[in-house]
């Protein structure tokens, strides 16, 4: 019989609404890298949740090394020794690495701290697996790669055995990405059991020996890597097949509708501009993609532009005017809609309900609200609901969930149901697809070709190259805060492209 | 059963009962180390409040003061869990109070102005005295407990001064409104009748009362609430959203102070107290209000309800013995119940938690017993 470090048998976990677990068995082999594959709102985090001790499932067992557990919190878990990195990470953001990685189990003696002691063990097991962290660096100015690296750390400094990654690569670089997958191998040949999720189907073909897939909460099978094909997967996830590539017709860019001229905006971390006399114009029909590797500006230039940060100095101009002091509301109004980067920090008030967040850019317009000031209720649902409907937001409750509740992808396919539908001339798409499932990322993409062919100027922002290289018009590269280069994704190539990403090449770029 | 025990509203109420029982328990078992000879009495006749005298007629007037009080309370709990909505914690409720007893008393006293304009001044300067938190808060990121805490103190001290050019030569107390300004008291409007004519139920009463339900609406109906609640609750994403975070800041923070300052116009207005200008310590009301808030649920309508019962504990405090207990034990008692009323959010998690498990229990023993039944079947 084969020895399994752990057994999830027949896990049921319902939630108001929804049964997001209906009879699921995972078994994770000793050593094995195990994916769990499908669609948003398919309760692959729940799976996990459960296995970490959050959860209590309503039927089921655990077994871990065959004798049957109880895991009631995630101390339990973790004197089982399993350990988990989250969706959205769970770090104090003014407390540094060192500090983060011994929370809860910080060494002492008579109750005094011994840092140093902590800090060999961490810097020790940073030097084993090629984690790259500075122990000393505060969690809120460090990058998400780095904090990544934390967690992960959090979870080997904790002499883990079960390791479970969720959705680890949805807010990493390529480049972390080949780092991180390397790491996950080199911790399953010490012996590391580990359970990924991942929409990202080469990436699970890289890494893991076998793949479970789930759809719509329910167990629909396993299978070793070595034997399926990207597509054969995509299939079984989803029950269709997938076009993973965009199509479209050439574009026809008509008038300038956003013309930035030196635009230079502060950096919130170091001393220097993060964004240095940018300029470019976007026109109307035509997707223009703002690539970079991550922390080279983007960020920085979208705030500026959508009104969150103020420039230091140059000018915005939306169809000719000039929209360099206008506040966001009304730049928003005047047809920039923004699918922000974060999704928690800006996109959506967790605690409201779906239906709300849905009008969060347009809730004082006299659709839904009187003209006395009161918010017209049944409006706001009809609008809900036809935007669940279009954009396929899954969720427990329909428009009266609140919005914490749901799956990660659905979040975001509600923030993107509600920029787009804005109808907006201008729609800045910062890492649109960010934690969709290929489904999910077909379909957005196709959206961003139609406000595209509807006449609409779309600028991208993406460190996905896939992404890059397959949806825009045209390419721009940002480094170090400057544009170096602009491409034609048509007659480029990846490695060309990287060239450009990496600063190693650039051009004199004109507007 | 359990559907009930589900519903959040009913597990609101059973929190704060629960945590009403059990503040009543410890102040009893308080009374009991100190001196168990009266302690029955004691605890029971502050339960009874004003049902502890004899008359009906009596009761009916006595029940006039604990509801004349009631709206005060009411107002500065509102203060605080609007504010709280808006995720702001305005401790700087007792100090607006405050601005809104010196205001109203001294231009009616002083100025001999009429009860309207009395009661707008309150609101005013209270709610001046919002907007100075809620400028620091917004434009110096200064933490509204601590600017609203030192506030709460210049203004208790700036009172005792202002008030001490209308106060009787021969004690610390304020003059008498009867008699120096009677156009400043708060209108009857016939309520007094109801109550055996108590002349402190004014129409502080119903404009309370119709206060809190326009806040409830306000917070859940309209777009400024809306608004509100989104930079309480986010206040990236309501700046991502073109709401102005500093503006609704120092707003939200201007309306809990007025509402403060006409819970004090609504008391001192009516004759009921005088302000005593050697104090040393802000009035509990505000802080009372904390309680009341969390205690109402944080919602309006809840608060009404929590309001009139924190006062009735604290009026019945004066019906304890002092044969037996010194005379602080009165607030001795309503403090340890008031302060388990801050308790409701904790009861609702665990009542939850206990919830949750005894599920999972049934669950396990229906499936056990399914699984025997099936072995029975099998042989
Ligand atoms: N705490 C919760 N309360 C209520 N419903 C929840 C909760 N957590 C998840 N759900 C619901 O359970 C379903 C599964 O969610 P889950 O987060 O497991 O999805 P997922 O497979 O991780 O999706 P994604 O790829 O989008 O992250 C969703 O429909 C979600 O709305
Ligand atoms: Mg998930």
């Amino acid at each position: 019989m084969e020895q399994y470090a752990i057994e999830m048998l027949h896990i049921t976990k319902r939630f108001p609404g929804i049964i997001a677990n209906d009879n699921i068995t995972l078994q994770l082999k000793k050593g094995e890298i195990h994916a769990l594959l499908g669609e948003n709102g398919a309760g692959k985090s729940t799976l996990m949740s459960v296995l970490f001790g959050l959860y209590q499932p309503e039927e089921g067992t655990i077994k871990k090394d065959g004798v049957e557990v109880k895991i009631n919190n995630p101390n339990d878990a973790n004197d089982l020794g399993i350990g988990m990195v989250h969706q959205h990470f769970k770090l104090v953001e003014c407390f540094t690495v060192l500090d983060n990685i011994i929370l809860g189990v910080e060494p002492n003696k008579m109750g005094f701290l011994q840092k140093d002691e902590a800090r060999k063990k961490v810097l020790a097991l940073s030097e084993k697996y090629g984690l790259r962290v500075d122990p000393d660096a505060k969690i809120e100015d460090i990058t998400v790669g780095m904090q990544q690296r934390t967690e992960i750390l959090k979870m080997l400094y904790r002499d883990n055995e079960i390791l479970i990654f969720d959705e680890p690569t949805a807010v990493l670089t390529p480049q972390e990405i080949s780092e991180l997958m390397q790491i996950m191998k080199n911790l399953s040949a010490e012996g590391k059991s580990i359970l990924f999720i991942s929409h990202k189907l080469a990436e699970i073909m890289e890494v893991a020996d076998r793949c479970t897939v789930l759809r719509k909460g329910k167990y629909i099978g396993t299978v070793n890597t070595a034997d399926v094909t990207m597509e054969q997967l995509s299939a079984m996830m989803v029950g269709r097949d997938v076009n993973f590539h965009v199509e479209k017709k050439p574009a026809t860019p008509g008038e300038v509708i956003l013309e930035i001229d030196n635009m230079t905006v502060a950096s919130k971390v170091h001393k220097n501009n993060a964004v240095k006399n940018v300029s470019m114009k976007v026109r109307a029909g035509e997707i223009v993609c703002l690539a970079g590797i991550d922390g080279n500006g983007q960020s920085e230039f979208v705030y500026g532009l959508s009104g969150l940060e103020p420039l230091v100095s140059g000018s915005i101009k939306l169809h000719g005017k000039d929209i360099t002091k206008a506040s966001i509301r009304e730049r928003s109004t005047m047809g920039i809609s923004h699918i922000p980067e974060d999704r928690h920090k800006h996109g959506l008030v967790l605690d409201y309900s779906l239906e709300d967040n849905m009008i969060l850019q347009t809730y004082f317009g006299p659709e839904f609200t009187s003209k006395a000031g009161f918010l017209q209720r049944k409006n706001i649902r009809d609008y809900a609901n036809r935007l669940i409907e279009e954009y396929d937001v899954r969720s427990g409750q329909g428009p009266i969930t609140v919005s914490r509740a749901m799956s990660g992808g659905n979040q975001q396919k509600a923030i993107i149901a509600r920029e787009i539908d804005k109808a907006p001339d201008l729609l800045i798409a910062v890492q649109p697809t960010r934690g969709l499932d290929v489904g999910a990322i077909e379909f957005i993409h196709k959206q961003l070709v139609a406000q595209r062919d509807a006449g609409k100027a779309v600028l991208l922002v993406s460190l996905e190259l896939d992404e890059v290289m397959d949806v825009p018009d045209r390419i721009l590269v940002m480094y170090e805060g400057e544009i170096v280069g602009e491409l034609d994704p048509k007659t480029t190539t990846q490695e060309e492209l990287g060239l450009y990403m990496a600063g190693a090449k650039r051009d004199e770029v004109k507007a | 059963m359990k559907k009930v025990l589900k519903n959040p509203g009913m597990q609101a109420f059973l929190a704060s009962l629960i945590c009403i029982i059990i503040g009543l328990l410890i102040g009893y078992l308080v009374l009991l180390i100190i001196n168990p000879e009266g302690a029955w009495e004691s605890i029971t006749n502050v339960i009874k409040n004003f049902f502890t005298w004899s008359k009906p007629k009596t009761q009916l007037k006595q029940f006039g003061n604990t509801l004349a009080k009631t709206m005060p309370l009411l107002m500065c709990s509102l203060s605080i869990l609007f504010a709280y909505k808006v995720g702001l914690f305005n401790i700087g409720a007792a100090g607006q109070y405050v601005a809104g007893a010196c205001a109203s008393l001294y231009a009616a006293l002083a100025w001999g102005w009429g009860w309207l304009p009395c009661m707008l001044f309150a609101i005013v300067c209270a709610g001046v005295l919002g907007a100075i938190v809620g400028i620091l808060k917004a434009y110096c990121n200064v933490n509204e407990v601590i600017s609203g805490i030192m506030l709460n103190w210049i203004t208790l001290y700036l009172t005792n001064t202002v008030l001490s050019k209308v106060k009787e030569a021969a004690s610390p107390y304020t003059l008498y409104l009867d008699d120096v300004n009677p156009s400043a008291l708060l209108p009857n409007a016939g309520l007094n009748n109801l109550f055996n004519n108590n002349k402190y139920i004014t129409i502080a009463v119903p404009l309370a009362l119709i206060i809190s339900i326009a806040i409830h609406i306000l917070l859940s109906r309209t777009r400024l609430g809306y608004e509100l609640k989104a930079t309480g609750s986010n206040k990236n994403a309501a700046k991502y959203a073109g709401m102005r975070e500093n503006t609704n800041i120092i707003l939200t923070l201007i309306i809990a102070g007025g509402l403060a300052g006409l819970g004090a116009s609504m008391l001192y207005q009516t004759g009921y107290m005088r302000w005593e200008c050697t104090q040393s310590s802000v009035p509990g009301m505000g802080f009372n209000g904390i309680a009341a808030a969390f205690l109402g649920g944080l919602n309006p309508i809840g608060a009404i309800f929590s309001s009139f019962f924190i006062q009735h504990i604290t009026d019945g405090g004066q019906y304890v013995n002092t044969n037996f207990y010194s005379s602080q034990i009165s607030d001795l008692i309503s403090s340890v119940i008031i302060y388990l009323c801050g308790f409701v959010l904790f009861i609702k998690l665990t009542m939850n938690k206990m919830l949750a498990r005894s599920e999972e229990r049934k669950l396990r023993q229906l499936k056990e017993a399914e699984a025997a039944a099936g072995k029975e079947v099998d042989q």
